[in-house]
Order: C-alpha cells, then sequence, then structure tokens
C-alpha cells in the first residue's frame, strides 16, 4: 500500500493535497461571488450562456476536487484495477439518474400551471345509466323459491 | 493446533495460489483486505444515498419557478452584522480539508508503526470535525431561530418578475424621499415574522404573466426548508459518528491495541477511508446548495 513512495513523498504528498484542494476551493468562492455580481459592480453571470460557463467550471472543479481526494487521500490511486473498477463503475449509473430526474423535475416546472388548474377542477359526475335488471337474451332464471 | 496454522496462514499464501485452492482463506481478494474493501462497498452505497439526496434537491429545483439564492441565504457571519455572503460556509469547508489532511498524516504514520503520530494526528482530525460540527450549529441556529426557517416554512424567495411594493390599503409604497420601492425580477427577500405571523408584503408585477396583477410576495419554495436540513443534517450525522468512531480508534490506539496486531494500524487506515468520504460528499454538498 503506497509502499513504492518514501515518507519524505508521502508528506509531500500531503501538502500538495492541501494547497491544491484549498486553492480550488478559494477559486471557486471567488468566481462564485464574481457571478453573482459581488466583486465587480455590474458584472454577473446569472443568465445565459455565462450562467451555464460558470456551472460547467464549478462542477468540472468540483470533480477534480473529488477525484484528488478519491485517488489520493483515499490511495484509490495505488490500489489494484478491479478494486478501482467495482467501486467507480457503478457510480456511472448516477449520470442516467442526474438525466431523468433533471428532466423529470424540469417537465413537472412546466407543467405546474396546468397541474394547478386539474388540481382546482371541479368535476361533474357523468349521467349514469338508470339502474335495474337487465336480463340477458336466452337466459333461464329459476326461482330458488318453492311455490 | 489452530494456532500454528494462523501464525503460518501468511508463510502459505503464495503455495494456496499455487493449489488455485480459493476455499482455504487466507486469498485477499482485489489485494486488499476484507475490512477495507467492504468499507470501500459501504462508501459506494452511501454514496448512492447521498446522490439520491442531492438529485431531489435538483428535480425540485428544476421544478420550481423560482428559488433562493445560496450567496443570500448564507451570508451570516458569527459577530458580525451584515452580508458576508458564502465566507462563514467557505471557512467550513477548509475545516474540513484540515481535518482531511490531518487524518491522511495519521494514516502515514500508522504504516510507520509511529504510535504517538497516529494518536497526535487523529487528536487532530478529531478537533477540526468537532469545529466543522460547531460551525454547523451555529448555521441552523440562525437560520431557525433567527431567520425562521422550518422544515415547512421557507422565508426565503425571489422575485418572479419586475414590480412595486403595495402599501396594504393598496397605493404604491414609496422611500421617504418620495421614490416608488420597486424591485426587479430576481431580486431576493426574506420575510420576517412578527408576533409569530410572516409578513407577507403585497406587491404588483410590472412584467412578466402576472403583469398587473396584485399579488402576495409570499413564502418560497417549500423543499428548501426540508432538503436544506434534510441534506446538511444527514452530512453531519456523518461528520458526528465519524468524530465518536475517530475518538474510539485513537483511544484503542493509545492503549498499543494496533500495535499488537502488526498490520501497519489498518483500522486507522478504515477509518480514514470513512473521514476522507465524509469530505467528498461536502465538496458535493458545497457545490450543489452554495455554489450553483
Amino acid at each position: 500500500m503506497a509502499g513504492h513512495q518514501t515518507y519524505e513523498e508521502q508528506k509531500a504528498l500531503v501538502f500538495r493535497g492541501l494547497m491544491i484542494l484549498g486553492v480550488i476551493t478559494v477559486v471557486e468562492v471567488l468566481v462564485a461571488l464574481l457571478a453573482k455580481g459581488h466583486l465587480v459592480h455590474g458584472i454577473r453571470f446569472t443568465e445565459g450562456f455565462g450562467h451555464y460557463l460558470y456551472m460547467l467550471l464549478m462542477v468540472g472543479f468540483s470533480l477534480y476536487k473529488a477525484y484528488f481526494i478519491v485517488f489520493y487521500f483515499m490511495h484509490m490511486a495505488y490500489e489494484v484495477r478491479g478494486l478501482v473498477m467495482s467501486v467507480l463503475l457503478p457510480t456511472l449509473l448516477l449520470v442516467w439518474a442526474i438525466i431523468a430526474f433533471f428532466q423529470e423535475g424540469d417537465s413537472w416546472g412546466k407543467r405546474r400551471e396546468l397541474i394547478r388548474k386539474k388540481n382546482e377542477e371541479v368535476v361533474k359526475p357523468a349521467p349514469s345509466k338508470p339502474q335495474g335488471m337487465y336480463r340477458l337474451p336466452g337466459a333461464k332464471y329459476y326461482s330458488t323459491t318453492k311455490g | 493446533m489452530a494456532d500454528t496454522s494462523v501464525a503460518h496462514a501468511h508463510e502459505t499464501d503464495a503455495l494456496h495460489q499455487d493449489n488455485g485452492s480459493a476455499w482455504e482463506g487466507a486469498k485477499e481478494p482485489f489485494k486488499a483486505s476484507y475490512g477495507k474493501l467492504m468499507m470501500w462497498y459501504f462508501l459506494l452505497s452511501d454514496a448512492f444515498t447521498f446522490a439520491g439526496f442531492l438529485i431531489a434537491y435538483g428535480a425540485l429545483r428544476f421544478s420550481t419557478p423560482t428559488w433562493p439564492e445560496a450567496d443570500f441565504v448564507f451570508s451570516s457571519f458569527p459577530f458580525v452584522e451584515g452580508h458576508l455572503p458564502l465566507i462563514f460556509v467557505t471557512i467550513m469547508t477548509f475545516v474540513l480539508i484540515f481535518s482531511s489532511v490531518t487524518m491522511v498524516r495519521a494514516v502515514q504514520e500508522g504504516h510507520r508503526e509511529n504510535k504517538n503520530g497516529v494518536v497526535f494526528w487523529m487528536f487532530l482530525t478529531i478537533l477540526g470535525g468537532i469545529t466543522f460540527l460547531g460551525c454547523q450549529a451555529y448555521e441552523w441556529t440562525t437560520l431557525i431561530a433567527k431567520e425562521h426557517m422550518t422544515l415547512s416554512e421557507n422565508p426565503f424567495s425571489r422575485h418572479i418578475a419586475d414590480g412595486v411594493y403595495l402599501n396594504p390599503d393598496g397605493s404604491e409604497m414609496r422611500t421617504p424621499d418620495g421614490k416608488l420601492k420597486t424591485f426587479a425580477k430576481g431580486d431576493n427577500y426574506l420575510l420576517h415574522k412578527h408576533n409569530g405571523k410572516f409578513e407577507i408584503p403585497l406587491v404588483k408585477y410590472t412584467t412578466g404573466e402576472y403583469a398587473g396583477q396584485v399579488m402576495e410576495a409570499g413564502l418560497g419554495p417549500k423543499a428548501f426548508g426540508a432538503l436544506f436540513f434534510f441534506i446538511t443534517g444527514f452530512h453531519g450525522f456523518h461528520v458526528f459518528s465519524g468524530v465518536v468512531f475517530l475518538t474510539i480508534i485513537m483511544i484503542n490506539a493509545a492503549s498499543g491495541l494496533y500495535v499488537a496486531r502488526r498490520n501497519g494500524y489498518e483500522m486507522v487506515e478504515k477509518i480514514g477511508l470513512y473521514w476522507h468520504f465524509v469530505d467528498l460528499v461536502w465538496v458535493f454538498v458545497f457545490l450543489v446548495f452554495y455554489l450553483l
């Protein structure tokens, strides 16, 4: 387990990890404050293309932080391939979950007005057919009581 | 008899592999011990639980016309009045990063069989965990006691269109120097409680599909409070149980229990995996709740 690294190299990795995670976090927060218009007056990326770019950047930074933690702090980089695959591959299912559920949420949002109308709709019951006995043609009926 | 076979299990490991007999034990799949492997699979399943929560957050957010903005909601800081958007939560993130780094050091000292090193770095890790929990307690207290957010009532929202605030009698509200009190689409607002009831202002929108109508600028999306308390609470519970386990393992390490095991303090390595996972989850909670 990480046996090929010297003690000095291991300590250097820890310092590098601290720097990478810290710097990315600071950059993330600065970009977030800039994008939401807190840093420079008049500049904000809250709509349209700029907003998508901002979100993509944030997700990218976070995924890199996650990669670094899993591969170096949790030593996934030094595990055998089978272990790596059996842990990482199942998480790909989440790609489907994200696409499916966000699309569902979006469609729910678009139909909100319709859902509200349908909820408030008062449905009059359809006029029902007169109740009564119907005799099927050719059916025989026997009296169960003897006269 | 049983004792000698255990003692020789490691030496005869190569022999077993030659025989190809997987049923005699002492063969580790993926060259990882049982405990470590199972910790990985537990963390994988836990990742799915958190992902489920965060995806539910995303789906509900997509389904709502407005959503509170993080830099407005999370802008309080202990002993400081006014808005400091995202600063406190950044400090919380750094606390977790630091405690993750000290955990790595503890695991490394464990590999060198350095008992004092393990105990020292684990102690710092535990301090980090407790600090994080304290920060979270402050954050929750502010939201619950000061801003009156509950599981079902969310006082934070944003205007869905441009408009103007109205007086209770229906006339347009003006500032003391005679200007109309207007707001723009997307502006954040926080409703305040007065005598146990939220004061809900009347507004008239000037743009959008409700233009010209008088409406109430009411409570924000209801799910926000529940999602916030459940997701950060679930993460905080992980931090709390992590602190408990770290403490137990630190005491065990200090007592010399793992010295006797001669396996490079594997228990420290396992709790290390868990602790890094807690940091990993925070990366995504931070992303979803505070950055996006």
